[in-house]
């Protein structure tokens, strides 16, 4: 049973994952690759941590052992610190790029680019 | 206080391996949470050593809103962009918002929130308080709020304002 479920999630989390590697391959620009490559990973790979969850419970009911206690926290703080610098590092990389001059591709609307001309200048 | 208060139990839950905690080990949680502590007050000495982070009725609803509607936020913006991984139907612009965030702390949580939720991705933000956000697929060029993040505004002030 336990089996299953950890095979389910590392399932979700390998097709997610492939997702996000497509993702890049897809679209035209850094901004939305970005989006493929942080949103699709990021909910991949917590499938990945909520497996290795999965499988500790089970281990920790079936054995008795703490090491998988400390497994499971663990992993739960690596599940936390990847839902926040995921994000953040999303963020550093599209703020980057459009101070370095690159304007997304197809765009129907860019108000950044805008303010930046009004100061005169990617320099903000 | 925050700080040292967080680092020394994050510490200590990382070294914890069954049983109890060897004394040196708390000795150098300590020492490290004491060093990250005056760091920080040295990197902004505006913050007092107040106790509000701590209050356990707002970690409950933070972690509330982590397993409440920002997972709902993750898994429909998953599915979303799955779709438009697969069929390649983008129309992104970059959109400008105004939430009228006033501290450091909301501004961070909503912006992180929209990274990691539907079609949205925060690109920066100016001194004003307004989000630059790159939308994967632009209904309305100057959108609303609650287009763009749905009821995530209102979460991030009642957290961390």
């Amino acid at each position: 049973m336990a089996v299953l479920v950890v095979i389910l999630f590392v399932a979700i989390c390998l097709f997610f994952n492939l997702l996000g590697v497509v993702s890049l391959f897809r679209f035209p620009d850094v901004y939305t690759r970005l989006h493929g490559a942080t949103k699709c990973t990021t909910f991949g790979t917590l499938f990945a941590a909520f497996a290795v969850i999965a499988h500790s419970v089970a281990r920790y009911f079936a054995t008795g052992e703490v090491r998988f206690l400390v497994l499971i926290i663990h992993t739960l703080v690596a599940a936390g610190a990847l839902l926040v610098t995921n994000a953040t590092g999303a963020h550093a990389l599209a703020r980057a790029s459009h101070r370095s001059g690159i304007m997304p591709a197809q765009a129907v609307v860019d108000r950044l680019e805008e303010r930046e001309s009004e100061k005169g200048g990617a320099t903000a | 206080m925050y700080v040292f208060v967080v680092s020394f139990l994050m510490y200590v839950l990382l070294v914890w391996s069954g049983g109890t905690i060897p004394a040196v080990e708390i000795g150098i949680g300590l020492f490290v949470a004491i060093v990250a502590a005056l760091l920080f007050r040295a990197w902004k000495p505006d913050r007092h050593w107040h106790l509000r982070g701590l209050n356990p009725i707002r970690w409950f609803w933070f972690l509330y809103y982590i397993f409440g509607p920002f997972a709902k936020g993750l898994l429909t913006a998953n599915i979303d962009v799955a779709k438009r991984v697969i069929t390649g139907e983008i129309r992104p612009g970059i959109v400008k918002v105004n939430p009228g965030l006033t501290n450091d702390l909301s501004k961070t949580l909503l912006a992180d929130s929209i990274t990691l939720t539907p079609g949205t991705l925060t690109v920066d933000i100016d001194d004003d308080g307004n989000y630059y956000v790159h939308w994967i697929y632009v209904t309305d060029e100057n959108p609303t709020g609650e287009d763009i993040y749905g009821p995530f505004g209102l979460w991030a002030r009642r957290l961390a304002e």
